[in-house]
């Protein structure tokens, strides 16, 4: 078996992927000690650090938003259904036998089925379900009879709970993300893809293979 | 080496954000705080020296001649004395669902000494006046004015049973020491109100008197030093501030913001505070810091004799915790307060109001909600007692306690409770069915002294906080820390375990099988 490496992941992609993943676990950290379930920061840092790290996230999403409608990147996410129902058995079946992967990464083609489909729901979902309850929650203000001009919702309480909710959900995608980062062709080859950009792709060979594979299959 | 510049950014942006949130957000804000210390230190300076006037040096006879010789300068101010609180002990006040009455330490009743009303030997030793008796007592006579009470500045004038002067003040070296209100003017009442040092308030004490800045940071001598007139300033006698105790309408306060503003703080985030929280709630964290303030008083157990004569019983700081005239009390020190929204109005029991038993009642109701855009959060102390009330009228007992000779129905010399809530009915007009029992009263007592130093404040985990949350017993909205939903909790909760359990079952079946494969 012969290994082809290949520059998938471009620099921006990468500065992107890892500054957001940081991020959204620093708010994950900072936000469970607003919420009040542990002490750590102390409340009045966990509070500033959130409020700060929210910001920086919304300006590396500006930029991100930017960089894949000019670089087409945003094409990456179209979902299709071909290879769906694949790509969901190897990960239940094929998987624990070393069947290989069914679908074949390309620059031009850097996520699977499924994770073009999980990955849009984020994008297009939670992500902006996050930002604007965040948005909301940051600039909230009380109801006051003569007060400042800003949002006078009532109450909180909404707003956080939604907040709340996608903050359990992002976390629980975060460790699933993780765990399945192992599953490339070596345990740590998509991580190791993700820091250099490059990644040791299966030559033709193997592509014929899955080819042959998908047509039995089918 | 290009490969990892990704990577430096990453690292470069995270240290930003770092850098960003823990820059203390300081800004020019404690210039205010110098130019009130600059303001108050310059301390005041007398413009005439009273030891000079001749009027002064003529002998008194007595407290009533006084008057007339401050009045003989001082043409009007009788007037505007006339027509204060510290005269009255009543005003007009307009109560939501009641209309316009006439309130005040005269008519209320308290959950403490209960009320003045056949009371007024003993109580008006700390009225603005002279021989405030009985309701005979004349308001219109300037004659009876006590202006020294509240001027005296030699520390020396003290006054006894039906507010005279005690018959050792020297009344002429007095007149000539008059000055601006100093604390012990002022605490000489508001500091024993309720029979004894800090029964009432909690946060006003003879500690007070001379204090640190620990105690209290604004009458702390090692700081600024103030007095009471500082912040309850008077124009025309008519001193700001209130109690609502005996107050009702939100109207001539005393704030903390006539000095430090609406939003004192450099933190906005601080200052949002402010919209929903008093200063009090964030700046008084315990109050009762020296001595002991009194929580609870239970009348019902009140005429106990030993050998026909009655007793106390002290604990170990010499506070009573029992007294056969009064009942049992619990004092407490250092105390954390409750905390209610309040918008500023008041209602009160009003005497002949009728009462329901099985919960305790409010002497005082503040109002006030989360959804009242005049309401904040302030700190209470909350004065629980069980008082004389007649279960047939089912109206609380105004008891006569003191005054009078022996026999004439004051519970403090006869100990019978039954002539006591006679003498004390009639003398307010109502009824008395001939039997009496006991009931559990609350009382409202807003904290508004004994103001932290800023680094004792209340902190945010204290009330951000899922358990013992200083605002556990407020509801009505979402506050982040201390609520949460259950329902996300167990599923997010859910979700989390489900995602890790996943994960690992996934990857032990990986392992297992991988292992079965090389060894096939």
């Amino acid at each position: 078996m012969s290994a082809n490496r290949i520059y998938v992941y471009k620099a921006f992609g990468r500065f992107w992927h890892w500054t957001q993943a940081i991020l959204i676990l620093f708010l994950a950290l900072t936000g469970f000690e607003v919420h009040g379930s542990y002490q750590f920061l102390g409340y009045r840092q966990a509070v500033l650090y959130h409020s700060t790290a929210a910001v920086a996230l919304l300006a590396l999403i500006a930029f991100a938003i930017f960089w894949h409608f000019t670089t087409g990147e945003w094409r990456q996410y179209l979902p299709t259904r071909q290879m769906l129902r694949a790509q969901v058995d190897y990960y239940l079946i094929g998987i624990f036998h070393d069947a290989p992967h069914p679908t074949k990464k390309t620059p031009l083609s850097k996520l699977n089925p499924l994770q073009k489909l999980v990955y849009l729901a984020l994008k297009i979902m939670a992500i902006p379900v996050m930002v604007l309850s965040g948005l909301f929650y940051m600039f909230f203000r009380y109801p006051q009879s003569n007060g400042i001009g800003t949002l006078n919702l009532g109450h909180l309480e909404r707003i956080a709970l939604v907040h709340t909710a996608g903050a359990f959900f992002l976390v629980s995608f975060v460790i699933a993300h993780v765990y399945l980062i192992t599953t490339g062709r070596t345990p740590v080859s998509n991580l190791k893809a993700m820091i250099t950009g490059y990644e040791d792709l299966e030559d033709e060979h193997e592509e014929v293979a899955v080819a042959a594979a998908i047509e039995e299959h089918a | 080496m290009k490969r990892f510049i990704p990577l430096a950014l990453v690292a470069g942006a995270i240290f930003a954000v770092l850098l960003v949130g823990s820059l203390k957000r300081q800004t020019g804000r404690s210039d205010q705080v110098q130019d009130l210390k600059r303001a108050y230190a310059r301390k005041h300076v007398p413009s005439v020296d009273h030891k000079k006037f001749a009027v002064l040096q003529k002998k008194f006879a007595s407290a009533h001649d006084v008057t007339p010789v401050c009045i003989s300068c001082h043409t009007e101010r009788h007037k505007e004395v006339m027509a204060s609180t510290h005269w009255n002990w009543s005003r007009e006040v307009y109560l939501p669902g009641r209309g316009i009455r006439t309130i005040g330490k005269k008519n209320l009743l308290n959950n403490f000494c209960i009320g003045v009303s056949s009371n007024l030997q003993g109580c008006s030793k700390c009225h603005a006046g002279y021989e405030y008796v009985d309701n005979g007592f004349d308001f219109t006579d300037a004659r009876n004015v006590d202006c020294l009470v509240c001027h005296d500045n030699s520390g020396t004038y003290t006054k006894t049973t039906a507010g005279m002067p005690s018959p050792n003040v020297d009344l002429n070296f007095v007149s000539q020491r008059v000055g601006l209100p100093q604390r012990a003017n002022c605490g000489t009442c508001h500091f024993f109100g309720g029979g004894g040092n800090n029964v009432k308030h909690g946060d006003l004490e003879q500690a007070l008197m001379s204090t640190s800045r620990d105690v209290d940071v604004h009458m702390g001598t090692d700081g600024s030093d103030l007095d009471c007139v500082a912040c309850h300033t008077g124009k025309n006698h008519k001193m700001l501030g209130k109690m609502y105790s005996v107050s009702s309408m939100n109207r001539d306060r005393s704030t903390c913001e006539q000095c430090h503003g609406a939003t004192p703080h450099a933190d906005s985030l601080l200052n949002e505070h402010t919209v929903k929280l008093a200063c009090q709630t964030c700046h008084i964290p315990v109050y009762a810091k020296v001595n002991e303030t009194k929580m609870a008083w239970d009348w019902s157990t009140a005429g106990k004799l030993r050998d026909g004569k009655p007793y106390e019983v002290e604990d170990a700081d010499g506070n009573p915790t029992y007294a056969s005239i009064k009942g049992n009390f619990i004092w407490r020190k250092n105390v954390r307060p409750e905390y209610i929204f309040f918008n500023g109005t008041a209602d009160h029991y009003l005497v002949g109001d009728t009462v329901q038993t099985g919960v305790p009642v409010r002497m005082n109701t503040l109002h006030g909600s989360y959804d009242d855009p005049n309401s904040k959060i302030i700190p209470v102390k909350i004065h629980r007692a069980k008082q004389i009330y007649d279960p047939i009228n089912k109206i609380l007992i105004q008891p006569k306690l003191s005054g009078g000779k022996k026999g004439d129905g004051a519970f403090w010399q006869d100990f019978d409770w039954n002539t006591s809530a006679a003498a004390g009915m009639k003398s307010v007009g109502l009824p008395y069915s001939g039997q009496y029992a006991f009931i559990d009263t609350v009382m409202y007592w807003p904290v508004n002294h004994m103001v932290a130093t800023k680094e004792k404040t209340v902190a945010c985990v204290e009330c951000h906080a899922k358990h013992n949350s200083r605002l556990a017993g407020l509801d009505g909205f979402y506050m982040p820390g201390r609520d949460r939903n259950s329902a996300i909790e167990w599923l997010g909760s859910l979700a989390l375990l489900g995602a890790l359990a996943g994960a690992l079952l996934h990857a032990a079946a990986r392992i297992v099988m991988s292992w079965r494969r090389r060894a096939a």
